[in-house]
């Protein structure tokens, strides 16, 4: 342990705000990119991850903990949404029969 | 006492609001008696404050009721002045108003209307007053723009009938086109003088130069709405339509007191238009123009309530030359004998009517003699008063007038003088016309024919004693008297006077004057005798032919003829082409085009919501991305 | 041990993660997204953010994975049952997708060099610490998470239950 965390030691922030951009922007590429509901889901995930990961460095930057409470919310967060989330897709599934978002556009005008 | 001013008109608001709200309700003995004694408790507080100014020292209390407009350097309060001229006023509406209640009793018996029409003539009372008692020109000009609106409602009381209703608009129109200048007028004076408070006013134009281009633009201003208000040439048109309303009302509103209104504010601004001589200039012919013409269009009109409209703008015409040769003093003289000889004339005038059974036509009448013996003597002292027979009080009124204008300006002078002679003439010829002679109306009327009941006949007698002794208030110097009335008011003219040279005519110019009116006034009487009762002349049916002069004098000079081809048409035309072009394709295209604009704008971007869930997502990004962009820019 | 870790580490994220978006069966996309997130654990380990990295280790690879697994199993979704966007689609969604990265970066100015990033304070992460911070600065926020929590478990209870009447 006390040598991976030297590790960091003298890593700049900006690589990990750099890291954390990348990621994010994966996660929208998902999102626009692919048709399955679970799919997109999981890019959300990747979204919601690069964000803790941002905040994380800032809150050892800043040398604060409030940054990684945060991130515990945020943890609860996402565990409360993906189960509505995913049981909500199980309802789509069952009544169209499948996860394509392309089929539900009764949205439109 | 004088503290307590307010309460005069209050007294009337409080009637308007008891009869208004209970004109359904309340029964007519009580509405008639509220709306009495409304005006007689305000007539009781105007005679203890007029009797307490004249004890007092100093003439002029300013009392303020509440604060009403401050903002910044703006401050108007709603205050009230008490001075000669004001409680002279006070005494005039508030006692001739009562007079004229009481006689509505009788005259608006059988009306369907008695509690709207009591409640009407409060409020007008309640507008007056005000008028007359602001301290500043913003109340004056809520009380004008009150009496305008309460001539409105009385002149179309009737107005299920559509030329009433159409003779009301007329006044109204008319009066709002005099009211706009009054309103510039008031802007002008705060802008010059930063005040509108007659107490601030007044002071600093005194010692600005005579001339001074602000204060004439002011004082013209100002006379386009007493133009208006007293019905001058050229808005006089709309006084002898507005004998559309109830007799009491002409006698009220549209000969004793709100006709007199143009004449109380240009005397109370004296001080500017003593300033503004060129105002003045245009003040005395206006006021000449007015006097001769209504006079010519009086000699030869039939109906006796047109015949008493245009003896008011005539008279008014006097009172405006009176104002434009300085004589601001022999103005309000008149103005006063006017109130009480006018509005007997009118309310006598409604006694006839009424016992005509609504009958106005003069050439209907005849013999009325032997059978209304009080209104044929009441009238006959009116008669004598506005023709300006000695010793009834037009004589005294007129006389310091023409004595005024003779000094000024000789011409002038002549063609007033002709003026008053044909005053007497169309007076005498209306009285020989409707007294004398045989009954000429139908036998339906002739049995009908009654005298008034005494709450008509009592004021008559009242205003009768006043007219013929009302002169007596002003017995000039030449007579031996010290002319009570100009001590009275030399306070509220004291600036003015001494920026004018005085009355410099010797008394045996005077002399001459006086007998050379009275003389043609006892002419003119003579030659209507002559004509009306030694001849028994009457007056041709419209359809007969007129030739000349008498012609254009019965068709009113056409005049109104004159203002619809040049005013009322081409503004007809021109509110069509507006109506038709400019709002019809203009703004209703313009509004219309944007409401079918957003319509076609979103039917094309509706097509937008796919229902794509991907592709709302794709535009989320995109907003985002703008987002960023301009928040990169912005830093 | 150098600061090569580092970067190989974020390597594998940025690997792992576009795998995870390319990959054509869902369920590979969760199997690789389960090593992303442990290369976030790592991450967090080298941040020194014990606590977080265990929570992150049990919750997100452990419960959420299992839980999109159970999901992807039960609705038994196969490779093309559902066909990807148009080529042209996708590109847009990439071209998208730099535009943001390049936005960000802009806007952040992340590559202009920074300060090192120093560990000040040794058992920042640590439980001991971060327990304190939780049940004493943001007690409330802890307690009104468990209710979110409890609703979000009848939420999901309620929709994924089949309705009673319609069978």
């Amino acid at each position: 342990m006390e040598n991976l965390t030297q590790a960091i030691q003298g890593v700049p922030l900006n690589h990990y705000i750099l890291l954390s951009i990348i990621v994010f922007a994966i996660g929208v590429v998902g999102v626009l990119i692919r048709r399955n509901a679970i799919v997109i889901f999981m890019s959300v995930e990747l979204m919601l991850n690069a964000v803790n990961l941002l905040l994380i460095a800032f809150s050892v930057h800043h040398n604060d903990p409030s940054g990684q409470v945060f991130v515990f919310f945020i943890m609860a967060l996402a565990a409360a949404e993906v189960a509505i989330g995913l049981a909500i897709i199980v309802m789509i599934y069952r009544n169209i029969n499948s996860t394509d978002v392309n089929i539900l556009n009764k949205l439109k005008w | 006492m004088i503290n307590l001013v307010w309460i005069v008109p209050l007294f009337p608001l409080l009637g308007f609001l008891i009869n208004g709200l209970g004109r359904n309700s309340l029964p007519k003995t009580i509405v008639s008696f509220v709306g009495c004694l409304a005006v007689f408790a305000s007539f009781a507080v105007s005679m203890g404050i007029f009797i307490e100014l004249i004890s007092e020292e100093t003439k002029s209390f300013t009392i303020p009721v509440f604060d009403w407009i401050s903002a910044g350097n703006i401050s108007i309060p709603f205050s009230f002045l008490v001075d000669p001229l004001s409680s002279l006023m006070l005494l005039i509406i508030t006692g001739i108003g009562f007079l004229i209640h009481v006689y509505s009793t009788g005259y608006m018996h059988h009306d369907a209307g008695f509690a709207k029409f009591f409640s009407y003539l409060n409020l007008f009372i309640f507008f007056m007053l005000l008028l007359v008692l602001g301290s500043n020109y913003v109340v004056m000009f809520i009380g004008w723009e009150g009496v305008g609106l309460c001539s409105y409602l009385l002149i179309g009381f009737w107005f299920s009938n559509s030329s009433y209703a159409s003779a009301a608009k007329k006044a109204f129109v008319m009066n709002r086109i005099g009211d706009l200048g009054f309103l510039i007028a008031v802007f002008l004076i705060f802008n010059t003088f930063n005040s509108v408070e007659f107490s601030s006013v007044f002071p600093q134009a005194s010692n600005m130069i005579s001339g001074d281009s602000a204060l004439i633009l002011i004082t013209a201003l100002l006379f386009v709405g007493a133009i208006g208000k007293s019905a001058q040439i050229p808005l006089f048109t709309w006084l002898p339509d507005a004998m559309a309303g109830p007799t009491p009302v002409s006698a009220l509103i549209h000969a004793a007191t709100m006709v007199t209104a143009g004449i109380y504010m240009i005397a109370r601004s004296n001080i500017l238009f003593t300033l503004a001589p060129e105002t003045l200039g245009i003040v005395a012919i206006i006021g000449l123009a007015t006097l001769f013409l209504a006079a010519a269009i009086a000699l030869t009109q039939t109906d006796i309530k047109k015949v008493l409209a245009y003896s008011t703008v005539s008279q008014l015409g006097y009172m405006f030359l009176g104002l434009g040769v300085g004589a601001y003093n022999g103005a309000f003289f008149h103005v006063i004998t006017h109130a009480f000889f006018k509005a007997l004339l009118f309310l006598g005038a409604g006694s006839v009517i009424h016992a005509m059974s609504d009958e106005q036509d003069m050439r209907n009448m005849g013999g009325l003699k032997k059978r209304l013996p009080v209104t044929y003597l009441t009238m006959m002292i009116g008669t004598i008063a506005i023709a300006g027979l000695p010793p009834f009080s037009g004589f005294f009124s007129k006389d310091e007038i023409l004595a005024h204008v003779y000094e000024n300006n000789k011409i002038f002078w002549l063609v007033a003088l002709i003026g008053a002679m044909f005053t007497a003439f169309y007076m005498f010829r209306m009285m020989f016309l409707t007294f004398n002679g045989k009954f000429r109306g139908t036998t339906e009327q002739e049995r009908h024919l009654h005298e008034s009941p005494g709450s008509m006949t009592i004021p008559l007698i009242v205003l009768a004693i006043l007219s013929a002794l009302g002169g007596f208030i002003g017995i000039p110097a030449v007579f031996g008297g010290s002319h009570w009335l100009a001590g009275f008011l030399a306070p509220v003219f004291e600036a003015s006077a001494s920026k004018t040279s005085h009355l410099a005519l010797d008394h045996t110019t005077e002399y001459i004057i006086m007998a050379v009116s009275v003389g043609l006034a006892i002419l003119a009487m003579l030659y209507a005798y002559n004509r009306y009762v030694k001849q028994a002349h009457i007056p041709a049916d419209e359809n007969t032919g007129r030739t000349g002069l008498a012609r254009l004098s019965y068709n009113k000079f056409f005049i109104d003829e004159i203002y619809d081809s040049l005013i009322v048409r081409p503004l007809n035309v021109l509110s069509g082409l507006f109506f038709r072009v400019i709002d019809k394709a203009g703004i209703d295209g313009i509004v219309n085009g944007f409401g079918k604009g957003a319509l076609e704008a979103s039917k094309t971007l509706r097509l937008l919501q796919s229902g794509m869930v991907g592709f709302y997502i794709f535009m989320m990004v995109a907003g985002i991305l703008a987002l960023l962009v301009y928040s990169m820019y912005k830093i | 041990m150098s600061i090569s870790l580092f970067y190989f580490v974020a390597f594998l994220t940025i690997f792992f993660a576009l795998l995870v978006i390319f990959s054509k069966n869902p369920v590979h996309s969760v199997l690789y997204l389960i090593v992303t997130f442990f290369t976030f654990t790592l991450h967090y380990i080298m941040l020194n953010a014990q606590f977080l990295a265990i929570v992150n280790f049990i919750v997100y690879m452990g419960a959420i994975m299992v839980l999109f697994l159970f999901v992807l199993m039960l609705l038994n979704l196969n490779e093309g049952s559902i066909g990807s966007k148009s080529n042209l689609l996708k590109m847009v969604g990439v071209i998208a997708g730099m535009c943001l990265i390049i936005t960000l970066v802009g806007s952040l100015r992340a590559l202009d060099t920074s300060d090192p990033l120093v560990l000040q304070t040794q058992d920042l992460g640590l439980v001991k610490n971060l327990g304190k911070v939780l049940f004493s600065k943001f007690l409330l926020p802890f307690e009104i998470s468990s209710i979110l929590l409890l609703s979000a478990m009848i939420g999901a209870v309620l929709l994924a239950k089949k309705d009673i009447k319609q069978v």
